[in-house]
């Protein structure tokens, strides 16, 4: 059972994985002058819809999520209603967040709005695809021992490695190194991206390596 | 030997800060000097030596030269012109070195090989040290003697092209200028065009006699792209140009009869492998030097050039341009330069030049540092035989003698003053631009054999018990305390005695010496018997070590302080410091926002669950969680009735302070752009202080002032209250006399005056304000028990609020709301969170920190020492005063570390009323926290030591650290006094 659960994990984790390399390796063929750092905005949405297409994709095949209890169109209309409003409070707590941390307010608000969606599409979007619309379960999977299945242990991990991503990823950005990814927001992106892979890969191989201790008491 | 906590650690700093200061010495030597401002002037010259006559003429040689050209490439260095290389690279110039009446030297520049330093070695000849940067601090002009100066005082009309770096040195010298900006390295065409485009229209004119032009691209090509980069070529070829036109212009204007021109093509430093620059490697030292001039022999084949120092460049021009020789020079006359004046000329120009250098000897003749007294002595012993034998020579040369003997005996005395000028001038530039290894050294070795004590005292100091057993007597009686003792002295006495050291404490009495060498043994068998103790069982003394287990908070503190302290090696994040502090600050208020959540959500949810299975708790990023915690989002899943219950209105008070902290600090850091890639941005301050939004920061001022008032009234005594209410009155009406802020009433131009009145009333208040918290102090010592707690937090708020009120009148206007800021976070995150939460002393201490170092940059503060606000140390004085305007300045630099260490005490004592060991702690871990940075930043800067920024960007910084651990200190001591105290009182 426990194997079963990781081995789909690690497999779902890298179609998802090799959907971001895809979105970056792409559009290189079909679009002019496509790089990571000069056409950045370009390269950071499609690496975003990749992310939640495929995201989406996997999550809903693999029927993840808490199954519910009413199944008609109204109670789905209203989730998925509910989920794109978290969604798009999750970009604006984001982009709050960026601002406090020292971003230009007006200057390169396209920017800093762009880094926010990719984070809310590499952490918000998971936990939406995992938990649903249902904040209590947020609550409780990211209270410290609130993890009740090896999914949730697996978003604790891809949502803080991403996290710490972004967050690493602003060191660089003082340094007067006059490099192309030291303008704002690459070297951000950029770590997230790299953390949220990290993530991947590190979630399986964390619970697999851990299984004796891991404990799910709900379970 | 048990000793408490904060006595241990007071101990600690204080010995730390002397380690400090010995590495202080070492790495800025004294300069010497005769006087920072003075000037050599023409009358005060020698007169010409002669024995038993009674002619005392101060004749000058006439000028060689009428006009000079001066053609300053950055970075030319040696063998770009010289060699093979130089023949492809500058054809004009190395047929002019090989066929033309030339001179040609490698000039050897002294590390620091950066600009501004050479160009102060150019001009005054001396080698700067960084502390003459720190000495006139107030303006960054040249105050020093200069060539330039005194060439402007012989009415010589000087036009400047090139480098900025030149009109900041010498800002109102130049009847003609263009600066421009060596700030954009990339570009190394516009840079020189800038220059050219003046010659033609300048060459054509004869209303000049000195020129000086500063080409910056070739220094530019060398950062981009190295010395051997395809760019060099063209670039010298172009210089090769400018040089063929200005020669061309400067013959066809040479008139007969009168004195020649001069024309000097220099560099300021060399370019390293990689094209960069500051070291000492040879191809950075190492600099072409040609002089061009009708009256020098035509030379008839290509000859090596010789070795001069780039200083010697100094006295050279001088004399030829009769001109009187800087004071601080410690160049001396190239012989071949004046190779064709008349023997008396000659023996003239190396008799004035002699004559300065001695003086300059002189003048540091009580210096003790000096170790080459005995090498001073015969150099000037030479210069007085030579000046002798001179006067001999006049003698027979006034008497017409015109034979074969005074031929020889003259060449004789030319010699003899070449050698006393060599070996003066060699015993002066050993003292400059070198570092004292062994001081340094010695300061290092006693910081870091404190740190490590301090580290592996910490299971022990941070233990409940708060006592420290230092193992001094076993360490003093031990028979390794001996031997190290007798060995250090030995390498003391050998390091002394070799030769060619000059260094701060082989000139310490020997009393001195002995104690640093028994302090620094002893030291080092505490550090081993301790480290001994602690190694075996891994818990012999303290509790600590496995039992500790740490939260997503912790963490944090303990990575930023690491990471800060890494990040101190690199020069752009020591340049950015600012940026570190304001991210660390950010990400702390969301762990802290993070567990204020935790609390007043998860509590209720499952109150049993926590603390059950806490062993392996994975290390989760402290912002792991604050997606779902935002405002909006946790509105729905709030069980609670808002309003009325005061314990849901105090659950969010504490849930709304970190936000509110967060956007006062990112309020407060568009206030004031510091560090150096960014601070050319507009920000607050600059609009708040143009004259058209006056009113605007009249009312954010008075705001400020009274939000100040309400923060910090509310536990002092009414007499105090009164005083504040007053004291803040008068900071806005010192604000307003000075013209800062109007007064509503006030609407017309007022005349601005100092604000000395305004100023001394508000001192009034503090000084009583401090009075009645010290009188307070002092009665809760002797007051019993039960009343003494409220009586001592009563008077430590009372000094705190005293320094608020000094801070206040110190604070520029736009800055006040930082003041009220800092007081506002202080009250809110003491009052909701902190005592709230449970925070332990060594958390609360380090919060504290944080939010001092990032309040230090909020003011507007950097680690450059341009950015110290002189002006603090005049206001309330009538003309300037050393010793408080030394004082009011370090206040006004330090206010925000000092507020928050101050706040600290505060709440640390009334936080001592439930863990009596909450002071010691505090105590041990600002002291950590500040001797960590410190004892690295000191290592690192030894080792960056032939950096190219070490001057600019970490020599500042270690200025700032040093005054920073000396502020520790003292707090440091202020906190083990108060808990030696409360323990006094808690023992009868
Ligand atoms: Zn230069
Ligand atoms: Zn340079």
């Amino acid at each position: 059972m426990w194997d079963h659960e990781i081995k789909a994990m690690a497999s779902s984790h890298a179609i998802i994985a090799s959907s971001v390399f895809m979105a970056t390796v792409l559009p290189a063929v079909f679009i002019q002058g496509f790089s990571v750092y000069g056409t950045h905005l370009l390269w950071l949405y499609s690496v975003t819809g990749a992310v939640s297409v495929v995201n989406i994709a996997v999550f809903w095949l693999l029927g993840i999520s808490q199954p519910t209890k009413k199944n008609t169109l109204g109670y789905k209309l209203s989730r998925l209603v509910r989920s794109c409003m978290y969604l798009l409070l999750s970009c604006l707590f984001y982009h709050t967040v960026v601002v406090l941390y020292g971003a230009p307010l007006i200057e390169s608000a396209l920017e800093t709005f762009s880094l926010a969606v990719l984070l809310t599409s590499l952490t918000t979007l998971r936990c939406l695809c995992v938990l649903g619309p249902n904040v209590q379960a947020w609550i409780r999977v990211f209270s410290r021992h609130g993890a009740m299945s090896v999914w949730d242990t697996s978003l604790q991990i891809t949502v803080a490695c991403s996290l710490i991503g972004a967050w690493l990823g602003a060191f660089p950005i003082p340094l007067d190194w006059d490099r192309p990814w030291q303008v704002w927001p690459v070297s951000c992106s950029l770590g997230s991206v790299v953390g949220y892979l990290t993530g991947l890969v590190v979630a399986p191989a964390w619970i697999h390596f851990h299984r004796k201790q891991l404990t799910y008491k709900s379970k | 030997m048990k000793i408490r906590t904060s006595v241990f650690t007071s101990f600690i700093m204080m010995a730390q800060v002397l380690g400090i200061a010995l590495f202080l010495r070492g790495f800025f030597p004294v300069p010497v000097k005769s006087s920072v401002s003075a000037k050599n002037k023409l009358s005060d010259l020698p007169a010409e030596p002669l024995t038993g006559g009674p002619h005392n003429s101060s004749r000058l040689p006439d000028p060689l030269f009428k006009r000079v050209v001066i053609m300053l490439v950055d970075a030319l260095r040696e063998d770009f012109v010289f060699g093979p290389n130089g023949r492809g690279n500058m054809p004009y110039t190395s047929h002019l070195v090989e066929r033309g009446s030339t001179h040609s030297f490698v000039a050897k520049a002294r590390p620091p090989t950066v600009t501004m330093p050479r160009i102060k070695a150019l001009t005054t000849g001396s080698i700067p040290g960084f502390i003459d940067v720190v000495m006139n601090l107030n303006s960054p002009a040249l105050l020093e003697d200069n060539l330039l100066w005194q060439a402007q005082a012989a009415g010589k009309r000087m036009i400047f092209y090139g480098d900025d770096t030149w009109l900041r040195l010498f800002p109102k010298l130049f009847m003609e200028r263009d600066g421009t900006t060596s700030f954009f390295v990339s570009d190394y065409t516009e840079v020189d065009n800038n220059v050219t485009r003046h010659l033609d229209s300048t060459l054509k004119r004869d209303d000049w006699d000195v020129l000086i032009l500063h080409y910056l691209g070739l220094d530019h090509i060398g950062h981009v792209s190295g010395p051997r980069s395809p760019l060099v070529r063209p670039k010298l070829l172009e210089m090769d140009d400018v040089l063929k036109k200005i020669h061309g212009a400067l013959v066809s204007k040479e008139t007969e009869g009168a004195p020649p021109y001069l024309l000097v093509l220099c560099g300021d430093h060399g370019m390293s492998e990689t094209g960069s620059h500051g070291g000492s490697s040879e191809p950075e030292v190492n600099t072409a030097l040609v002089l061009v001039s009708p009256a020098f022999r035509r030379k008839v084949g290509m000859e090596t050039p010789s070795v001069v120092e780039q200083v010697d460049l100094h006295p050279t021009l001088a004399l030829a341009l009769g001109l009187p020789i800087s004071l601080n020079s410690v160049g001396r006359l190239i012989p071949a330069v004046v190779q064709e004046a008349p023997l008396r000329d000659r023996l003239r120009f190396l008799h004035l030049n002699g004559h300065q250098l001695s003086c300059l000897l002189g003048a540091n003749w009580s210096v003790p540092s000096y170790r080459e007294q005995t090498q001073i002595e015969v150099g000037v012993e030479q210069f007085r035989v030579a000046e002798k034998a001179h006067g001999g020579w006049m003698k027979l040369y006034l008497e017409g003698n015109t034979s074969e003997v005074l031929g020889n005996m003259g060449k004789k005395v030319l010699r003899q003053y070449l050698e006393a000028l060599a070996s003066m001038s060699s015993a002066l530039s050993r003292q400059l631009g070198k570092y004292d290894m062994y001081s340094m050294v010695a300061g290092m070795v006693i910081v870091f054999q404190l740190l490590l004590v301090l580290l592996l005292a910490m299971p022990e100091a941070l233990s409940g018990a708060a006592l420290v057993d230092v193992p001094v007597l076993q360490a003093l009686l031990s028979l390794p305390f001996y031997l190290l003792c007798l060995l250090l002295a030995s390498v003391h006495v050998l390091v002394c005695t070799s030769a060619g050291s000059a260094c701060y404490l082989c000139s310490l009495s020997w009393g001195l010496v002995f104690t640093a060498v028994a302090f620094a043994s002893a030291t080092f068998c505490v550090l081993v018997s301790m480290a001994t103790r602690r190694l075996p069982g891994g818990g012999g003394g303290g509790g600590g070590g496995s039992g500790w287990s740490l939260s997503e908070l912790d963490i944090l503190l303990l990575a930023g302080t690491v990471g800060h302290t890494l990040s101190l090696a690199a020069s752009s994040f020591v340049e950015e410091e600012h940026q570190t502090w304001y991210f660390l600050l950010n990400t702390l208020c969301l762990a802290v926002f993070q567990d204020v959540c935790r609390k007043y959500f998860r509590e209720q949810r499952r109150p049993g669950a926590i603390g059950e299975n806490r062993e392996h708790h994975e290390e989760e990023e402290e912002e792991e969680e604050r997606f779902f915690l935002s405002p909006k989002g946790r509105r729905p899943s709030d069980p609670s009735q808002p309003g009325g219950d005061p314990r849901s209105r105090e659950k969010w008070l504490a849930l709304a302070t970190p936000p509110l902290t967060l956007a006062c600090c990112r309020l407060l850091r568009t206030l004031n752009q510091t560090g150096v890639q960014w601070a050319h941005l507009p920000d607050m301050g600059h609009w708040l202080n143009s004259s058209e939004h006056r009113a605007v920061l009249s009312l954010l001022a008075a705001l400020s002032l009274v939000l100040v008032y309400f923060l910090i009234q509310r536990r002092c005594s009414w007499v105090s209250r009164i005083a504040l209410a007053l004291g803040l009155v008068g900071v806005y009406s010192y604000r307003a006399a000075v013209g800062n802020v109007w007064f509503p009433w006030q609407h017309g131009s007022q005349s601005v005056s100092k604000g000395t009145v305004e100023a001394r009333f508000v001192y009034v208040f503090v000084l009583g304000i401090l009075f009645s918290g010290s009188k307070d102090l002092l009665r809760s010592q002797i007051a019993a028990a039960a009343a003494a707690a409220p009586l001592k937090r009563r008077g430590l708020w009372e000094i705190y609020s005293g320094l608020v009120l000094l801070v206040a009148l110190l604070f520029r206007a736009h800055n006040l709301p930082v003041l009220c800021c800092c007081l506002l976070v202080q009250s809110l995150m003491a009052r909701f969170i902190w005592r709230k939460l449970h925070y332990d002393a060594a958390q609360t201490t380090i919060m504290h920190y944080w939010f001092g170092q990032a309040f230090f940059y909020f003011q507007g503060n950097s680690n450059n020492i341009g950015t110290v606000d002189v002006s603090v140390g005049f206001v309330g004085l009538e003309s300037y005063v050393e010793g408080p305007a030394i004082f009011l300045t370090a206040l006004g630099t330090y206010a925000g570390p000092l507020l928050w260490a101050c706040h600290l005490v505060c709440y640390l004592n009334s936080e001592s009323l439930r863990t009596p060991v909450a002071l010691g702690h505090g105590c041990y871990v600002l002291a950590l926290l500040r001797s960590v940075p410190v004892a690295a930043y000191v290592v690192l800067v030894t080792a960056l030591r032939y950096h190219l920024f070490i001057w600019s960007v970490f020599s500042p910084k270690l200025l700032y650290e040093a005054a920073h651990a000396l502020l520790a200190t003292v707090l440091c001591l202020f906190l083990g006094a108060m808990e030696t105290a409360q323990a006094d009182a808690a023992r009868p």
